[in-house]
């Protein structure tokens, strides 16, 4: 038992089709618990009821970055191991990821606005997130561009390793060109910059939450990606026939 | 590996080459944001840095797509790829081509655009400085971003939209030194991270670039 006995479509079809109404079901029974806790949650002493838009916000930008993490790991297997249904899971993560940044960005903006007074900031977290929206676009532009499947998969997974090299150079570019107005980081291991306990533990379940929710969509795309590709391989043959 | 830098300089400098188009370009940068902006000398003189890199930045990305579409048409690419010179070793050429043809000038001639910018004296030793350090980093980042988009039809836009965010931290490093220098602050800082990044791109682009031109040339 291995995890390379998923590199065959069969097998992960029949895996993941299993799992998939379990994971979906953790899914929203997480994210729904984890979104309507946070919401019950009193009111912060300083930044009143706008806190509440954090267990929207940290969980997506959380999952933002692990995405591209992911991206990266699933198109390294892909160079080294040529292991179709990791490079189709790659290209399945991409749009969600984008999603994930744009939702940060947006709850970043609507409460940026009440707390700094400004919608938007060229603060070091904020522009490296745009840059990340960025990285996305361009990923997801170039799958849709290459007609052949496996030159796609080979050139979206070289930009995705150059393109990590560069979102960490960024990070530290934008940290270096302006001194930030974003907080800090809202969970730390310290002590005594934990948040209180009211929200962190809604907060740690709507991100276990959210990382259910890509796994989820991440299995349902992976698995329509693997069907669109069947298809065109019948297509293919139906036409030589 | 002399004869394809020759080839490709000749290539870019005789008609329809395509050279002088990059400082053609820098040079309306430089005219259309007066216009934009308003003539007063101490906006002009402020922004002026931000200005130049991202004109300069910007007139590197016009030409990048020529790099290797010509020669993937005509098929010297194919050619290329099966002589003995390593296919890495060709594509550090070919962006050693670009950059003489384009960064290169443009370096060497910002000091004439940055006087329609009044841009400030002190500033301008830390431009041609930054300018000289950070462009060849465009031209092998532009390598890449050509070899990749090399095989599609309307590359050019999705080759801008790639390479676009490739390019922030030479950028912002940069523009980061002529600021520092305008306004007569430490800017060797900046210049060491600049210097550090073309290294950097010039270790590890030609890898990428080969590998996305052997996929392209499948």
């Amino acid at each position: 038992m291995s995890i390379w006995e998923y590199a065959n479509p069969v097998k992960f079809m029949r895996t993941s089709g299993a799992v998939l109404p379990w994971v979906i079901a953790a899914a929203v029974l997480s994210t729904v618990t984890g979104l309507v806790w946070g919401f019950l949650t009193p009111e912060d002493y300083k930044q009143g009821s706008t806190v509440k838009i954090v267990f929207l916000h940290v969980p997506a930008a959380l999952m933002a970055i692990n995405i591209w993490l992911m991206m990266l790991v699933t198109s390294l297997i892909w160079l080294i191991r040529r292991h179709h249904v990791s490079a189709l899971a790659a290209k399945a993560a991409a749009p969600v990821g984008a999603v994930m940044t744009l939702i940060a960005l947006i709850t970043g903006a609507v409460w940026g606005q009440p707390m700094w007074g400004t919608w938007w900031e060229w603060d070091p977290r904020l522009t490296s997130f745009l840059i990340l929206l960025l990285f996305y676009l361009g990923y997801m532009a170039l799958w849709e561009a290459v007609e052949n499947p496996d030159s796609a998969a080979d050139l979206t997974g070289v930009l995705c390793l150059v393109g990590s090299v560069f979102a960490l150079l960024s990070r530290y570019a934008v940290n270096f060109w302006n001194q930030g107005l974003h907080q800090g980081a809202s969970l730390s291991l310290a002590p005594g910059e934990r948040m209180a306990a009211v929200y962190r533990y809604p907060l740690y379940l709507s991100m276990a939450g959210f990382f259910l929710l890509f796994l989820a969509l991440l299995l349902i795309r992976t698995r329509t990606e693997i069907r669109r590709r069947r298809l065109a391989a019948l297509l293919a043959r139906e036409n030589r026939a | 590996m002399k004869a394809l830098l020759i080839r490709d300089l000749r290539l870019a400098t005789r008609a329809g080459g395509g050279f002088g188009l990059a400082l053609a370009f820098f040079l309306i940068v430089c005219t259309l944001v007066p216009f934009g902006v308003g003539p007063e000398g101490g906006t002009l003189s402020r922004i002026a840095p931000g200005i130049l890199w991202v004109g300069a930045l910007l007139s590197c990305l016009l030409s990048l797509d020529r790099i290797f579409a010509l020669d993937f048409e005509d098929g010297s690419l194919d050619l290329l790829a099966t002589a003995p010179l390593p296919l890495e070793g060709a594509v550090a050429i070919k962006a050693l081509a670009h950059w003489l043809v384009t960064g290169l000038p443009l370096a060497l001639s910002a000091p004439v655009f940055a006087l329609l910018l009044h841009l400030p004296g002190p500033a301008y030793p830390w431009l041609v400085a930054s300018l000289v350090l950070g462009t060849p980093a465009l031209s092998m980042l532009g390598a890449f971003g050509a070899a990749v988009t090399v095989g599609l039809r309307r590359g050019g836009l999705l080759l801008s939209l790639l390479v676009l965010p490739l390019y922030m931290p030479t950028l912002i490093f940069g523009a980061e030194a002529v600021r520092r220098g305008a306004v007569g602050a430490e800017a060797g800082t900046p210049l060491v991270f600049l210097a550090g990044i073309t290294l950097a791109t010039l270790a590890l682009s030609p890898f990428a670039a080969a590998a996305a031109l052997r996929v392209n040339l499948r």
